[in-house]
């Protein structure tokens, strides 16, 4: 199921602006890997084309390989809806469908892929939103539409509905900054949970949180505005906060800057 | 009022007091002379639209009370339109089948094109390509509809010979396409040229809507693994649904009252063909406008109740319309 994936020499453009530079990473499956780094410097941009939603922003466009297990996403022939629907991902801000019920946002992902019987996704959702720990929460009013539920659980929801189709890796573009700290806590636990189950990369600018959640952790920098974001480097996320081999992510982790 | 009362704490008291008048006041915030003039503007504006609402509406109903008082045929069945003979005798069936038909023609036609073109020019064209039909769209917003009437009749009417041709080899035998070779000027075409006329309308709407859905919900069907199809499946449309439901409201609404195109383009009768394709029929706002100049003092009192019954049909099409939205406000994007 958890997939490695392997990057190499990738660089990432908007229009003509280059806005990720080789960068070359492998993470590793069933494990998280946490991308920290200033404002700008790529991070989140390298997530999403992790999983080809780079280049649906107009003038997005990457060259380089990114390897899941042996395959290349970026070969000839490979079709980007098949990429995204083996590497799913959630945003920053939850984004349930709002006229979708609890229901229908969960099985959404299933419905595109394919026919089940009634019995089969009740299932398929039930196991889902246990999964994303929100089951208790909601089991009452699945019927209900998702938009009507707070914030920590829309993000829950989005979490079940990106895991419901079994894909191989999660990709998290800042899944905590705009909740509060207890469904923050609710997230992270849950993240310890999946990575049993799948290969996590998040995105945050909570050093603390890369700290509680992740195996790995990726430190990424820019030199200056308007220059490509680099990897500086990646290693133990226990290493990376206390003994870096670079002086920029210790300044980094230490407050000097950014 | 309670919040005041909490947030402000007048007084170090053991028992909260109600607030202070002077406090009331500038919540309200009337005291200041700008505030206060324009909440008059405003209220006055408000209640303007009522009155004049109400105006017409009773002119209407008196006008109309007096000829149907005279009416010895059934106002509502009568297939006659006599209300200078005696007795008088005058009926809106014809004109009440007329404008239902040619609008639900119109509305067939016009909403899923109008739909397809928004969704063209928002989420697939080339953003120049977009920006030129956009464009052109508007342009044909602006034409005048007594020159959609010319256009109909001279050039719509004699080329679609074909089309009746073809519909009623195919689709004859169901009666409501049997052709038997007249010319076009039938509910049929009048549909058409209605159908063209407010495309744009509905398709200027549409693509506003359209534009407007979040990126975010676009990008999380993306993200599942969604085809460009299954993205506005599942995130465009069902955001865009009520808007796109009040833009063909605002082209139905158009279509009922249209006046010229259609009494240019109809060869009017009193009477109801089982075929669309024959000749003839009419609509409440073609038949005023090609009777109301001849007119005697008690015709014209007749063609103001047959306007009173449009009135009130485009009052129910406005109804249903807001019902629709409201049924399904809850899972509408505007909560989102």
């Amino acid at each position: 199921m958890a997939k490695r994936i392997d990057v190499s020499g990738l660089n990432a453009y908007y229009g003509s602006f280059l806005a990720i530079e080789d960068i070359s990473m492998t993470v590793e499956p069933r494990s998280v890997t946490a991308f920290i780094g200033p404002s700008g410097c790529g991070k989140s941009t390298f997530l999403r084309t992790l999983n080809r939603m780079h280049e649906v922003t107009p003038g997005g466009r990457v060259d380089g390989k990114v390897m899941l297990d042996d395959e290349n996403l970026y070969g000839a022939g490979i079709d980007p809806v098949a990429v995204r629907r083996e590497v799913g991902m959630v945003f920053q801000r939850p984004n349930p469908f709002p006229t979708m019920s609890v229901y229908d946002n969960v099985a959404a992902g299933l419905r595109l892929n394919g026919k089940y019987k009634k019995s089969e996704m009740d299932g398929i959702v039930e196991k889902s939103l246990r999964g994303a720990n929100l089951w208790n929460e909601v089991k009452d009013r699945l019927n209900k539409p998702g938009s009507g539920l707070s914030g920590g659980q829309q993000q829950r929801l989005c979490i079940a509905r990106a895991i419901a189709v079994e894909p191989n890796v999660l990709l998290m573009d800042e899944p905590c900054s705009a909740l509060d700290p207890i469904s923050t806590l609710a997230i992270e636990d849950l993240i310890g949970e999946l990575k049993e189950r799948f290969t996590i990369v998040i995105v945050t600018h909570n050093m603390q949180q890369a700290a509680r959640v992740s195996d790995r952790t990726a430190f990424f920098n820019l030199a200056a505005v308007g220059q490509p974001g680099k990897l500086i480097e990646i290693d133990e996320t226990e290493r990376i906060f206390s003994n870096p081999s670079v002086q920029a992510t210790e300044d980094y982790i230490s407050g000097r800057f950014g | 009022m309670d919040i005041t009362t909490d947030t402000q704490k007048p007084a170090p008291s053991p028992a909260p007091q109600p607030t202070a008048p002077r406090d009331k006041r500038t919540a309200r915030g009337a005291s200041r002379p700008g505030d206060r003039i324009f909440v008059g503007l405003s209220r006055g504006s408000g209640i303007l639209v009522l009155v004049i609402m109400a105006a017409i509406a009773a002119f209407l109903t008196y006008r109309a009370w007096l000829a149907i008082s005279e009416d010895e045929a059934n106002f509502f069945t009568s297939f006659e339109w006599n209300p200078t003979g005696s007795p008088p005798e005058f009926g809106i069936a014809v004109l009440a089948y007329g404008t239902i038909v040619s609008s639900v023609i119109a509305m067939a036609i016009a909403v899923p094109v109008s739909v397809g073109i928004a969704l063209f020019i928002t989420h697939y064209a080339p953003r120049k390509l977009g920006g030129l039909i956009g464009y052109v769209i508007d342009l044909l917003a602006a034409v005048p509809s007594i020159v959609y009437g010319l256009w109909g009749a001279l050039v719509l009417v004699p080329h679609l010979n074909g089309l009746y041709g073809w519909l009623d080899t195919y689709l004859g035998w169901t009666g409501i396409f049997e052709w038997n070779g007249g010319a076009g000027r039938s509910l049929l075409t009048v549909g058409i040229l209605l159908a063209i006329m407010i495309l744009p309308i509905i398709t200027n709407v549409s693509r506003e809507v359209f534009r407007q859905v979040p990126r975010m919900h676009e990008e999380a069907a993306l993200a599942l693994g969604a085809t460009r199809w299954e993205v506005i499946r599942m995130s465009v449309i069902p955001f865009g649904r009520s808007g796109v439901i009040s833009a063909s409201m605002l082209g139905l609404g158009r279509a009922l009252g249209e006046t010229m195109a259609v009494a240019m383009v109809l060869s009017p009768t009193f009477d109801i063909s089982a075929s669309l394709l024959d000749p003839g029929g009419g609509t409440f706002a073609q038949n005023i406008a090609s009777k109301f100049n001849e007119a005697t003092q008690m015709g014209r009192d007749a063609l103001i109740a047959s306007g009173l019954v449009l009135f009130v049909i485009t009052l129910l099409v406005n109804g249903g319309a807001r019902m629709i939205i409201a049924r399904r406000k809850e899972y509408s994007g505007a909560n989102a």
